[in-house]
């Protein structure tokens, strides 16, 4: 009787903070070898036809820039997987990316997972079909590093990318994301919208506090558990206030249990809902539209962060095309991804540099939440790891 | 291919043709198809063995396999990590799969199934019961289409219909009884659409449908006769019920019962909506299969869905030597 009914805000939970997590990871994981490969060197000069776009690992690598717009016009077709128009500006991004290049743009299964994601790749393994690129979690992106799913690719802008941000080899690199945030429907409750984790705590507010997923599934939801650790004496070492604070919601009736959907803000069957603030800001527009003025908060008493990662397909049956969508993603042009993302109020991972050499969107980048992040939240991979082995242990008891 | 209409065609063609060697050619050509008939059931075992037989195969073999692998290198001209992973059988999923939230989730589910199931189909049978002995056919009829209808009916849009009908928020029920009433649905009543009950009563929107679909051609084929030869004996009713009635209906009400505990134990995609984080054993496993949190745990996911299949298969057996006696009575 299972009805396979695919529920769209459930995509890609797992995007980890692991920022800096990824770089100690790696360091740990013994490789000592120096990346001083020249990319420039040895490329074959100009012959865009006999270049190996598959081995190239930068644009000019393959014979520059103009040689990959040429391949990957030939190519005519890129694959992507799990891209929702929804989602941090991506409609916007793909149609941008055709309308220049005229590359068509294949999407399958628009709301999958990052698990989804890693499991196409390595089930269509040499096939046509196969995703060309990748967005996902930073978990699934150190795992699929270390398996050989991923091309080496370094965009123009690699550097704009901050350290710990990115594999050193190029196998992934962080793309965007956000902070933990509460978005709030102000007509559904008889309280001020909450502004700090700590205000979630208020038996005015029962049945309406919701999270987006459940925190093993759902990367938001378990951030949004790490945010309500920090907000309650918890660290990167320690999640388990934040499940005791979800125990105590729940068993004042204030935690709301319910899938949250765009639907279910609208009707105010969600009217509190802790999820990234690009999503929380991403559906104000559309909410708008049914009469909801939906606002975000970014709560200074849990700030967490998060981003997803971009990775080539080791494999990929479109690989200039793959590799001209990143360089599209990474262009800091006006219409380029950077801003393309910044306006869909993702914070796009060059946005620091962006801001300082001033190609940045100024109005998407004033309207974005405003957070006060002087100390950035950066769990290792094994405080991460510990983590989630401490939601899965004691979530399902705590607020059942 | 070819053959295979030739010799079908065989009989029916000879016979027109030579009516006086009918027999004959009959008889060859009936060889000649039971020879080849099989070939027709190819394109089902070819289903069965991709969508059931092979993907079992694979979970059964993951469920007692891990993978460890050893320190990675990276290589300084591909940058590809190169790393010796070694995969051997292992009971370590099994064990996993068997402790802690996983074990409480698999109870909760068996529980939650078994209770709606044993619900569903006491009430399933009794309106199968009253609809087989109306008189009105239109009611029948209306009430078998609905059933069919509400039977298929599952999933996200069925878990949207309850919430905006009893949801704490926003549910229709909800609102009417608090202003009318100033009852509230979850305090005074104690229903919560989240907490198990909440989902029992779900579950039952489409398990009792399925109930009167199975039920009602059982009940159906109760003779009249037998009735009334209990009554020419002097049978009393309750008689009849215990000793004719009973008898013939109970294997394929226990039938029933088993499909609709599979149906439930089964369904995902309802609870999920309606609490995401509900203790079942099939939330378990899409987080742990294609979540976005969980990575690398695809064998423990395995292992899960195998304690599904070792629970459900032994009651599909039951179903299947169930369905061969009801149908020495209710053919």
């Amino acid at each position: 009787m299972e009805r396979f009914v695919r529920v769209t805000n459930v995509r890609r939970l797992g995007a980890l903070t692991a920022a800096s997590v990824l770089a100690l990871g790696l360091a740990a994981c013994g490789s000592s070898n120096d990346t001083t490969t020249d990319s420039a060197e040895g490329a074959p000069s100009g012959g865009a036809a006999s270049t190996d776009w598959a081995a190239a690992q930068s644009a000019e690598d393959g014979g520059g820039m103009d040689a990959l717009v040429t391949a990957a016009k030939a190519e005519g077709t890129l694959n992507t997987i799990a891209l929702p128009d929804t989602w941090a500006n991506y409609a916007a991004i793909k149609k941008a990316f055709t309308a220049k290049y005229g590359i068509k743009i294949h999407d399958e299964n628009p709301d999958g997972s990052s698990g989804d994601e890693i499991n196409a790749l390595k089930s269509t393994k040499g096939q046509d079909s196969a995703p060309d690129v990748v967005d996902i979690g930073n978990s699934y992106a150190l795992s699929g590093a270390l398996e050989g799913d991923f091309a080496a690719y370094k965009v123009a802008t690699w550097d704009d990318i901050p350290e710990g941000q990115k594999d050193e080899g190029g196998l992934w690199f962080s793309d965007y994301g956000g902070y933990i945030s509460i978005g709030c429907d102000a007509a559904k409750i008889s309280v001020p919208c909450p502004t700090t984790i700590a205000e979630l705590d208020n038996p005015k507010l029962k049945g309406k506090v919701a999270l987006n997923g459940d925190p093993t599934t759902a990367n938001a939801a378990f951030n949004g558990v790490w945010a309500a650790a920090l907000a309650n004496g918890g660290s990167a070492t320690d999640i388990q206030p934040g499940i005791d604070f979800f125990k105590k919601l729940n068993d004042e009736g204030i935690f709301n249990k319910t899938q949250v959907s765009p639907e279910t803000v609208a009707s105010g069957a969600t009217p509190v809902v802790l999820d990234w603030d690009y999503l929380n800001v991403g559906n104000t527009a559309a909410l708008k539209k049914s009469g909801v003025t939906w606002t975000t908060t970014v709560p200074a008493d849990g700030l967490v962060s998060g981003y997803y990662a971009q990775a080539v397909n080791a494999d990929a049956p479109h690989p200039a095309a793959a590799r001209l969508w990143e360089e599209f993603l990474y262009s800091q042009d006006a219409d380029g991804g950077q801003n393309l993302w910044l306006q869909g109020a993702a914070r796009p991972i060059e946005l620091v540099a962006m801001e300082a050499n001033g190609s940045a969107d100024k109005a998407a980048d004033a309207a974005l939440p405003k957070v006060d992040d002087s100390n950035p939240f950066l769990p290792t991979e094994d405080q991460i790891t510990k983590a989630k082995d401490a939601v899965t242990k004691n979530w399902s008891a705590a607020i059942s | 291919m070819a053959i295979l209409p030739t010799a079908i065609d065989a009989p029916s063609g000879a016979g027109n043709r030579r009516p006086r060697s009918r027999a004959r050619s009959d008889v060859a050509s009936r060889t000649g198809a039971s020879r080849l008939s099989w070939l027709g059931l190819v394109p089902f075992f070819v289903f069965i063995g991709t969508v059931f037989l092979v993907p079992i195969g694979f979970v059964v073999v993951q469920a007692f396999q891990r993978t460890t692998s050893g320190e990675a290198h990276r290589d300084p001209v591909t940058q590809q990590f190169v790393r010796a992973t070694e995969t051997h059988t292992t009971l370590a999923n099994i064990k996993e799969s068997l402790e802690g939230v996983y074990l409480s989730s698999l109870g909760t589910s068996v529980k939650l199934s078994a209770i709606t199931a044993v619900l569903g189909a006491i009430l399933g049978l009794l309106l199968a019961y009253a609809v087989v002995t109306s008189r009105g056919s239109l009611l029948k009829q209306v009430v078998s289409t609905a059933a069919a209808v509400t039977a298929n009916f599952g999933g996200v849009p069925l878990a949207f219909l309850f919430i905006a009908t009893l949801d704490a928020n926003v549910g229709v029920v909800t609102l009417f009884l608090d202003k009318h009433f100033g009852l509230s649905l979850g305090d005074d009543l104690g229903v919560s659409l989240a907490g198990l009950s909440g989902l029992a009563l779900v579950y039952l929107y489409f398990l009792i449908p399925l109930m009167v679909l199975v039920m009602m051609p059982a009940l159906e084929g109760l003779k009249v006769q037998w009735a009334e030869a209990a009554e020419n004996l002097g049978a009393s009713r309750w008689q009849y019920w215990r000793w004719v009635a009973a008898p013939v209906l109970l294997p394929s009400v226990l039938g029933s019962l088993l499909l609709l505990f599979c149906s439930a134990f089964s369904a995902y995609a309802t609870a999920y909506a309606i609490n995401s984080s509900a203790p079942l054993v099939t939330i378990r496993i899409s987080s742990v299969l294609s979540g976005n949190v969980l990575s690398g745990q695809e064998n423990l996911g395995a292992a899960l869905a195998l304690n599904m299949i070792v629970i459900v298969l032994p009651l599909t057996v039951v179903y299947q030597l169930l369905q061969r006696r009801t149908s020495r009575w209710l053919a």
